[in-house]
């Protein structure tokens, strides 16, 4: 048996391992992000916009479906969709197509569009050149528009992966009024020379 | 040094009186000025075994509180459709059920077992830090108060399961949230403050020569658990605290607008969770390693390999949390990872259920009411281990998920086998803690009940989740409907078995049949070297072990 001072020793070690392990609790949030960038797992896609490989050849021996969805978070006044459902796409190929956007209350609202790639393991493969989601993007009360995505699927896309589907995920952006949002017009933008 | 306890006893009816309104006699054998007696003797109680008390009654409570949410769950089910309570009140059932079953009941019995045993197995005269043990019971009730009491507020109690997924708790939480994860807090502080007296008392307050491979089963594996507490509740204490955050104060933890990921919550709460699925089952091991020798009348089998099966238990839980989430989409890799680290986890736990049948093997067996608890948990513990191998294989997890058949798994695991190991040491022990042997025709009748309406009420729970029956869902499709009632039955049962237990703890405090200090002939360990009861001070002279 052993004395109060090796108690008290062995106690405060046991303390700091508690604490450690509640700091490792909150240091697994950062984990997670870097090891899903990493492995590229979670169906996170960049938001940094990609730049057209020059001299990529479209794979037309193999298509791949991509489908697109949209959600709107419950508290965001607008509709969204996709102007087609799905695309029957070469790797390799670069492709433009639309989301529609209405805001259907009377005031100016601010949108942001948050992507998500299913299975996760393609986003890696999925590039986007130009994307509404790299962007937060104002819309008028009771305005349309038409948000334009340009993207490339990589030519070396695993032979498993068959069907893409893309979905965005639409959420108000709180406090910011419409101007100051659209402060930076990012690279993505000025690369879009080709854009209609 | 101590009179015999039974003189005191009868010759101070008063004090026998006191006793049974205190609910439990373990009176002091000498001079009383320390013992306190009345409500301030527990209270302010620094003694481990009057904690231990306080810790199995508590859990005992507890169960059944959540007992009796389980009968409101079983009852709403017995028909198909909505009958009794309407579909939130049951989502609150089933959360708070769980809530109360995993912290309320099953881990303040083990708390109770190793502050009442862990000391007279090691040879020590206390535990190491008796005023934090007094400290981490007694904000217990407070928890739980918080807890239960937020079932009564508008808008109810959490009704997200106690798994507490986001955003069902934080976008779609109930306004009493905030109570659930303070609760959870306090339930959390106390298990870690009794993990620290564990691991200080076996590590330092040893009898001498009571060497660590001479160690019980029982202290080896409450200090394995008492480091996977330390390990993973500091995580789960994080991880309602971004619940709490993201859902009072705008942080984005969960909240994919704010660049945070629903799916990190379940890796985040499944780190802490599968550990703590060990940490419900560990020190049921070390129970049944003590009893399965005591009525075999053999030494356990495999004793080191037991201690290594144990470490390698421990280890190997912090690398199989995602098993519970094969369907959220998880590359290929990863599932075939968790799946394989999973199915090993079958070899030690394997290896303890060769060893307890080793150890009975060709013994002179027999069947004390203990002993039958003890054999029950292996074959029902073992049916429960085997239905979570089939979870583990990926693509059989896809039909199995959230459906009745992982209902009847954890069921199997934790209450034919962590609370089938808890009543066992209960019967092993109560002749050590009252000095009484209990009614043996009672316990007789509690066993008999308990194991057929277990079965029935979690056999068939299987072929529901097989056929497709979700869980936590208050209504059915109408071809579950026969089943349904056959397990509400069973659960009934079951519910009314335990009262069964109720009453003979009482009536065993109350009189009986004098314990001697040894009431097993053939058990082994420092705690039967002590009277019965077990006098208010043992061992404050180190015994000697060889």
């Amino acid at each position: 048996m052993q004395s109060n001072s090796s108690n008290k020793k062995l106690t405060i070690k046991l303390l700091l391992a508690t604490a450690l392990m509640f700091g490792f609790g909150f240091a697994l949030v950062p984990l997670y992000d870097i090891m899903c960038d990493a492995l590229g797992i979670n169906g996170k896609t960049s938001d940094v916009a990609a730049i057209q490989p020059t001299g990529m050849q479209a794979d037309i021996t193999r298509t791949i479906r991509v489908e697109f969805m949209a959600h709107v978070s419950p508290d965001m006044p607008w509709e969204f969709k996709p102007k087609v459902v799905y695309m029957d796409v070469h790797p390799g190929e670069v492709i433009q197509t639309e989301y529609l956007a209405f805001n259907q209350s009377g005031e100016d609202l601010v949108g942001q569009a948050v992507p998500s790639v299913s299975p996760g393991t393609g986003a890696a493969y999925f590039n986007k050149i130009e994307c509404f989601c790299f962007n937060q993007q104002p819309l008028e009360g009771k305005q349309q528009a038409s948000m334009p995505l340009i993207f490339y699927i990589e030519p070396d896309v695993p032979d498993s992966i068959h069907t893409l589907t893309l979905s965005y995920t639409l959420y108000k952006f709180p406090p910011q009024s419409g101007e100051s949002s659209v402060v930076s017009l990012s690279r993505s933008e000025q690369q879009a020379g080709e854009r209609l | 040094m101590s009179k015999p306890i039974e003189k005191a006893v009868k010759s101070a009816p008063a004090e026998a009186q006191t006793t049974a309104n205190t609910t439990i006699a373990i009176e002091g054998d000498h001079d009383h000025h320390h013992a306190p007696k009345g409500l301030t003797r527990w209270l302010y109680s620094t003694s481990h075994k009057d904690i231990g008390t306080l810790y199995l009654w508590f859990s005992f409570a507890m169960f059944l509180t959540g007992g009796a949410m389980a009968m409101i769950i079983r009852a709403e089910l017995f028909q198909p459709g909505l009958q009794l309570v309407d579909p939130q009140f049951f989502n609150q059932m089933t959360t708070v059920h769980g809530l109360v079953m995993v912290f309320g009941a099953v881990m303040p019995a083990f708390t109770g077992l190793a502050n009442w045993m862990i000391p007279m197995m090691i040879g020590a005269p206390d535990m190491a830090l008796p005023r934090m043990n007094n400290l981490s019971f007694w904000i217990l009730p407070f928890a739980f108060l918080i807890l239960i009491g937020s079932l009564f507020l508008p808008g109810g109690g959490p009704d997200f399961g106690w798994t507490f997924y986001a955003p069902l708790s934080t976008t779609y939480g109930p306004d009493s949230t905030a109570l659930f994860v303070f609760s959870v807090h306090i339930m959390g502080i106390s298990s870690i403050m009794g993990a620290i007296n564990v691991i200080v008392t076996i590590v330092n307050m040893r009898a001498p020569g009571m060497t660590w491979f001479k160690l019980p089963m029982f202290v080896w594996t409450w200090l394995i658990t008492a480091f996977l507490l330390i390990a993973v509740m500091p995580v789960l204490a994080g991880a309602v605290t971004m619940v709490l955050t993201d859902k009072y104060f705008g942080t984005s933890f969960f909240d994919a607008a704010g660049g945070g990921d629903p799916v990190m919550f379940q890796h985040i709460f499944w780190f802490f969770g599968h550990p703590e699925v060990y940490i419900m089952i560990l020190p049921s091991f070390g129970i049944i390693s003590a009893i399965i020798p005591a009525f075999s009348g053999k030494k356990l089998f495999g004793y080191h390999s037991m201690v290594y099966a144990t470490c390698s238990i421990a280890l190997l839980s912090f690398l199989v949390w995602a098993h519970h989430m094969f369907t959220t989409g998880m590359p290929v890799f990863a599932e075939l990872f968790f799946m394989y680290c999973t199915m090993l986890i079958a070899v030690p736990t394997g290896v303890k259920v060769f060893n307890w049948v080793a150890t009975m093997w060709r013994g002179a067996m027999t069947f004390e009411t203990p002993m039958l608890f003890a054999i029950a948990f292996i074959v029902l513990f073992t049916i429960g281990g085997f239905s979570g191998l089939m979870l583990a294989i990926v693509p059989a997890d896809f039909q199995y998920h959230d459906t009745y058949f992982v209902v009847a798994h954890f069921h199997y695991v934790l209450v034919s086998g962590a609370v089938f190991s808890i009543m066992a040491a209960a019967y092993y022990w109560l002749p050590k803690w009252t000095g009484n042997m209990y009614d043996q025709k009672l316990s007789l009748w509690h066993f008999w009940c308990s194991i057929i309406s277990v079965n029935v009420l979690f056999f068939p729970m299987h072929f529901l989740g097989l056929a497709g029956m979700p869980r936590r869902i208050p209504d059915y499709a109408i071809q579950f409907a026969d089943i349904n009632q056959i397990v509400s039955i069973g659960g009934f049962a079951f519910g009314l078995s335990q009262l069964i237990f109720l009453w003979l703890v009482i009536k065993c405090i109350r009189g009986g049949e004098k314990a001697t200090a040894k009431p097993w002939e053939r058990a082994e360990g420092l705690e039967w070297t002590v009277p019965s009861p077990a006098p208010h001070h043992t061992f404050t002279t180190p015994p000697k072990v060889d």
